[in-house]
């Protein structure tokens, strides 16, 4: 089997400062892998470069487009890298507002990526919007209401019903429990760790929450000071830390 | 009587030379919204500096000129407009549709068929159909640079939702040849058909945004729907009470403060056409 997405020396500097440098890691289909590490660990800049939303200084980022293989993303011209973005990947922000468009109803949120793909059918839109926010565990019966009338977990499934509705085969996730109370914290990782079986997405979690990644992620990659400091399978990693940061990271959980 | 001191049609030759470039442009690639150096013009943006500027850069001594605002010849930024060519170039004026050779607008598409060889001019407060919804002008170009037009649908779908049939009633966005999204300017979606496969020229001037576009002779111009919801026109339960149309565009006006209304064709010549050839409302066979 060929990894989904190949991702080698990948380095972002801001000026003199490093984003990220240097990382690399292959993703196979239907594998979650989580990234973790402390503010300003270069998590995010590693994401928003995987996303194409920053430039790369340096290394490259290989996707298997279907039926071409895989391909470096930097080689697509910029409307097949934005048909890509809408159809094939997902992108779930940490803040539900900067991923929702929120002037417009739920139905339209979940329905937008059926539509800019080209879907013209309005029946069959508000159907499938209301199917997918039903197997987030929203009430379809919602359909239009608009998404500030959502409490903030359930803004958050909204925005992943958004994302999955064009069934992606890869989710980039910022911190998508971040600012969630507890409870509402476990359903929506509960809900996550469920659709990542059932529809075999493979999924990158940027997280601070070492809870988040031992229960969705299979494998780890602990950043510190924007380079990958240990990497390995999710149990190995949390349970035999072999870096002096990850040990610390891990010591740095506080027991009940 | 015209004015002496100001160049033909106010414009100076090199100004007007720009726009014609622009327009050039505009129907070589219909829809496109090309940028051009807007000028101060002796009247508020808002008003038409766009269309007026157009007008001002397509006019021939022969050419004959009819202004339209609201549908009507006699509003006052008709008249002003109308009179202003022909002060300032001293071309024959006319209000009759058949007679023009350039047709400035604004809000309606006359009711009488266009021909081939006239030249519609409107007047557009916001040529960017996309503006609502995406502020950034940046982002607007680069969407119809990449022809990424599906969340104009959203707009759609949320006017369904909300409402249950689309109900944006003038200004209503169409995809032009197959490629651009265009905003009509705030004619209502009741004249949006007459855009298709015209057999006029069709240009339009936003002054403010300082953009032209046009839509050549014959093109399609396609009005974006649902399948299951399409593009339909306004409809009115009574015919003009003046002309006793059923197949024109009307307006409402306010007759006492009871209640009284009556609906008159907005297409004032059209309307008068009509009344001259015999036809009569049930406003005038009331009153006779």
């Amino acid at each position: 089997m060929n990894p989904l997405l190949q991702v080698s020396g990948l380095t972002k500097r801001y000026g003199a400062r490093i984003g990220c440098a240097d990382v690399g890691f292959s993703l196979w289909p239907g594998e979650v892998l989580a990234v973790v590490g402390e503010s300003g660990s270069g998590k995010s800049t590693l994401l928003n470069l995987l996303s194409t939303r920053l430039a790369a200084d340096a290394g490259t980022i290989e996707y298997a487009l279907l039926g071409r293989g895989l391909t470096d993303m930097a080689k697509l011209s910029e409307a097949e890298r934005r048909w890509l973005l809408r159809t094939d990947w997902g992108f779930v922000e940490q803040n539900p507002r900067d991923g929702l468009r929120m002037n417009v109803s739920a139905g339209a949120n979940v329905g937008e990526r059926l539509m800019a793909t080209g879907a013209r059918h309005y029946g069959q839109i508000r159907s499938t919007a209301q199917d997918w926010m039903a197997r987030v565990e929203l009430d379809p019966a919602r359909i239009d209401e608009l998404p500030a009338q959502f409490s903030g977990g359930m803004q958050q499934r909204l925005q992943i019903a958004r994302n999955l509705v064009t069934k992606p085969r890869l989710v980039l996730m910022d911190e998508p429990t971040a600012g969630l109370d507890v409870s509402v914290q476990a359903r929506l990782l509960d809900l996550l760790r469920e659709l990542v079986t059932s529809f075999g997405l493979a999924a990158v979690i940027v997280t601070h929450d070492l809870a988040v990644a031992r229960l969705l992620a299979h494998r780890l990659l602990v950043m510190k000071g924007g380079r990958v400091v240990e990497t390995g399978l999710t149990d190995q990693v949390l349970d035999d830390p072999q870096h002096p940061y990850t040990q610390l990271l891990v010591s740095s959980i506080l027991q009940v | 009587m015209t004015t002496s001191g100001y160049n033909f049609a106010y414009l100076d030759e090199q100004t007007k030379r720009m726009l014609r470039r622009a327009l050039l442009k505009a129907v070589a690639i219909p829809g496109y919204q090309v940028p051009f150096g807007s000028r101060e013009m002796p009247l508020p943006y808002g008003w038409g500096t766009g269309g007026i500027q157009v007008t001002a850069a397509i006019l021939g001594t022969n050419d004959v000129l009819k202004v339209i605002d609201q549908g009507s010849d006699d509003t006052v930024n008709a008249v002003n407009i109308r009179r202003f060519f022909a002060r300032t170039a001293g071309v024959a004026t006319t209000n009759r549709t058949p007679e023009a050779t350039v047709i400035q607008t604004r809000h309606r598409i006359p009711e009488t068929p266009l021909a081939a060889g006239q030249i519609m001019v409107y007047q557009v407060p916001e040529p960017e159909p996309l503006h609502r919804l995406e502020p950034r002008e940046a982002v607007t170009r680069k969407l119809h640079a990449l022809a990424d037009y599906g969340f104009m649908h959203v707009k759609l779908y949320e006017d369904i939702a909300r409402y249950g049939h689309i109900a944006t009633t003038y200004d209503y966005p169409v995809l032009v040849n197959d490629r651009y999204l265009m905003a009509p300017s705030p004619i209502p979606k009741f004249d949006n058909p007459k855009l298709n496969h015209s057999p006029a020229l069709q240009l339009f001037g936003a002054g403010r945004e300082k953009r032209v576009y046009a839509v050549p002779p014959y093109t399609k111009v396609e009005s974006l729907d649902f399948e299951d919801h399409p593009f339909s026109v306004q409809q009115w339960d009574a015919p003009c009470a003046l002309c006793g149309a059923s197949d024109s565009f009307l307006d409402e006006v306010v007759l006492d403060d009871v209640g009284g209304r009556m609906f008159v064709c907005s297409d004032s010549e059209y309307c008068s056409n009509r009344q001259a050839a015999g036809h009569a409302g049930s406003a005038v066979k009331e009153a006779a």
